[in-house]
């Protein structure tokens, strides 16, 4: 492979010599790391609380199509219009002609990875829809054009003077590296626009089958504003979010905020279920989910990789990865960054897009020790490193498997297999090997890069330790 | 095909594969975890004001006898002229003396959105309950108290009775049975409306209210 045309390489050697980019994610992810150790002082609790949780997940995912079809009728039944999309294509079509439908001109947005996942605000604007991020990271992120970088906390690659700098050239307020100034006049900016949207567009966090209920989980009171001013709310969601019990979300919601921001709980927990009722005063009077699927069937297919269905969105993988740390969100190049992106992506994307995403990790386990539904992240990682050599790609569950394979590599490897797998034959080879030393290259680009190459011995491990004996 | 048939499709012939490969349909799983020892009343809303007053929410103690003046002192504290009521409100007379207006929600927030924006500067509603453990009030909106009233104000003003008070959510939704049938909207609030999105500097009242203080009625026949 020509390593100097891939783009997450040449993109994260870029992150990696920017000095202030490194210093913004450095002292965020230790402060999100210690947070979280604080809020699970307890940690037999803690353990009990994530076996809880994986079998929480574990359970509706053997149960998935059930329950998708129970939460759909229950929605429907309470007057919510269910829509199924099985591409970000149709997912945009579908949240287009409910637009158009409604004659909206404007979205106000909730936090939503998924929109993000079917860029959404783009797509919008093309038909002439303004989409209005909400949240004040997304907002942040929203002004100065980018993308997310984390998914719990969007802006999180920037520092106050940067903000400051952002929102005093975008919206004309005075530049104080100040933030609580600067939320106070979000504040003043979004609460217009809060009155005027047409349609508030929001994620969820769990889809409980059992009773129809849509929940979000946030601070800011965003989330509420966008889901209950508009008249007409619309929620997206992957198919994979859905529990199956009322009080299956109890010890998710504890071991949700606990991991991602060290909060006990966020500020506010939205549990809806339908639109506003006739006699009521307040709330949207029509609310739509879209079902996305986007690889998540695929995944499901899969005995080992369904484990990646389970994630609840934390970010704590993120937050602990030694290398999300040194690289940031950004240089990954898609819409998740970080451990869960590097197991997720492939599927929605195919390997043949995302192939450095499983090999940039150290394997460290960090990820795994801290995920509060127990993925094993790295046993997964390697799982795809496979698949992306796959010798016989029709036969893999995995988009895009087989893609690293290269003609000279498997036969290179399975006469290194048949070499150790003999005494006389291997000791022929490294009695060779240490006789033929002087031909050995002096540099092995890229690995000499940054690596001194060790030198071959004069006498084989064989040899010395016979040499020994005889002493 | 549908997109749905088709994802559904998809999904349950993975199913069939895996229950013909031996896998069963799992138990429930156990919620040991989420029990905790019998606890007083008073035990229970110690935890939730210490909960509470590390996000920021005021908590203030009072008895039923005392409620109307406990609230009435927290409007005066807080110079508020402005109050928003349910028309069910036992205050709608009340707080005539010291308020400008006394505004009642009582009726479709299209025809007076922007007063409810602009103008009003505290709310006060009832909750159902509170959850100790994480500082936590659990509300019910309903025809009487819309959704924005705990929302839209910049003081939301709730009344919490120290009764009603659970350890955890997964108590609340047993004991209450909320399975059985969930409102259009239900809420969990623990604080005022907050955001560390920049720098994460804590900075409250960003989209929600600036400040909640809570009311809490003590149990009087306690200890």
């Amino acid at each position: 492979m020509n390593t100097t045309t891939d783009p997450f390489q040449e993109r994260s050697e870029a992150a990696v010599k920017d000095k202030k980019l490194r210093a913004n994610f450095l002292s965020a992810m230790n402060g999100l790391m210690e947070k979280r150790d604080l809020a699970f002082d307890d940690k037999t609790q803690l353990e009990a609380l994530r076996i809880l949780g994986a079998q929480v997940r574990q359970n509706s995912l053997v149960k998935l199509p059930e329950l998708l079809v129970e939460l759909e009728t229950k929605l429907i039944q309470k007057g919510v219009q269910v829509h199924w999309a099985q591409t970000p294509t149709e997912a945009v079509d579908i949240i287009q002609s409910i637009t158009l439908k409604e004659k909206a001109t404007k979205i106000i947005k909730g936090k939503s990875m998924v929109s993000e996942e079917i860029h959404l605000n783009d797509k919008m604007e093309q038909i002439g829809v303004e989409c209005l991020e909400s949240d004040l990271g997304e907002y942040i992120v929203q002004l100065a054009k980018e993308t997310p970088s984390h998914i719990v906390m969007p802006a999180i690659h920037k520092n106050t003077a940067e903000i400051a700098d952002l929102l005093h050239e975008k919206t004309g307020i005075e530049r104080k590296e100040d933030a609580l100034y600067m939320t106070e006049q979000a504040r003043l900016q979004l609460r217009q626009n809060f009155m005027e949207a047409d349609i508030g567009l929001s994620g969820v966090n769990f889809a409980v089958a059992e009773t129809g209920t849509l929940c979000l989980v946030e601070n800011e009171g965003n989330g509420r504003l966008t889901t209950t001013v508009p008249k007409t709310h619309i929620a997206i969601m992957g198919i994979e979010k859905v529990v199956e019990k009322l009080e299956d979300t109890a010890p998710l919601l504890s071991l949700l905020t606990r991991s991602a921001t060290g909060q006990p709980i966020t500020t506010y927990f939205n549990m809806i279920s339908g639109p506003r009722k006739e006699d009521e005063l307040d709330g949207p009077e029509s609310v739509h989910l879209v079902l996305l699927d986007h690889g998540r069937t695929q995944m499901y297919q899969d005995d080992e990789l369904l484990d990646t269905l389970r994630c609840i969105r934390c970010a704590a993988c993120m937050n602990h990865c030694p290398v999300y740390t040194r690289i940031g969100g950004h240089a990954y190049g898609f819409t998740y960054p970080g451990p869960i992106g590097k197991i997720l992506m492939p599927h929605l994307e195919g390997l043949d897009e995302t192939q450095s995403l499983p090999t940039a990790s150290s394997l460290c386990g960090a990820c795994a020790e801290v995920c509060p539904v127990k993925i094993p992240i790295p046993d997964l990682l390697v799982r795809l490193r496979e698949e992306a050599n796959h010798p016989n790609a029709q036969s893999s569950n995995v988009k895009g498997a087989g893609v690293k394979r290269r003609g000279m590599e498997p036969v290179i490897w399975s006469m290194w297999r048949w070499w150790h797998q003999g005494g006389t034959r291997y000791r022929l080879m490294t009695t060779t090997l240490s006789r033929l030393r002087f031909l050995q290259p002096g540099t092995l680009s890229p690995w000499t890069n940054t690596r001194t190459l060790p030198k071959l011995a004069k006498k084989t491990f064989h040899q010395q330790m016979n040499a020994r004996a005889k002493k | 095909m549908s997109a749905r048939d088709a994802i559904l499709n998809a999904l349950q012939q993975a199913s069939a594969i895996r229950i013909s490969n031996g896998d069963t349909i799992p138990e429930r799983p156990s919620f040991k975890v989420m029990h905790r020892d019998y606890q007083g009343h008073r035990p229970l809303s110690q935890q939730l004001e210490s909960m509470i007053s590390k996000v920021k929410g005021e908590v203030i103690r009072t008895s039923q006898g005392k409620l109307d003046e406990t609230v009435q002192a927290v409007l005066r504290e807080k110079n508020i002229k402005r109050l928003l009521l349910s028309p069910e409100s036992p205050y709608i007379q009340s707080f005539d003396a010291f308020l400008d207006e006394t505004r009642l929600y009582d009726e479709a927030i299209e025809n007076w959105k922007s007063e409810l924006f602009n103008d009003i500067e505290a709310s006060i509603t009832s909750t159902l309950g509170g959850i100790a453990e994480t500082g936590t009030l659990v509300l019910w909106p309903s025809v009487s108290e819309p959704r924005l009233m705990s929302l839209v104000p910049p003081i939301h003003i709730a009344i919490l009775y120290e009764s009603q008070i659970q350890p955890t959510f997964w108590h609340f939704l047993r004991h209450q049975k909320w399975s059985e049938g969930m409102p259009t909207n239900a809420l969990l609030i623990s604080g005022p409306s907050k955001t560390a999105d920049i720098e994460q500097t804590l900075a409250y009242g960003v989209h929600g209210p600036k400040e909640l203080v809570v009311v809490l009625v003590e149990e009087e026949s306690e200890e």
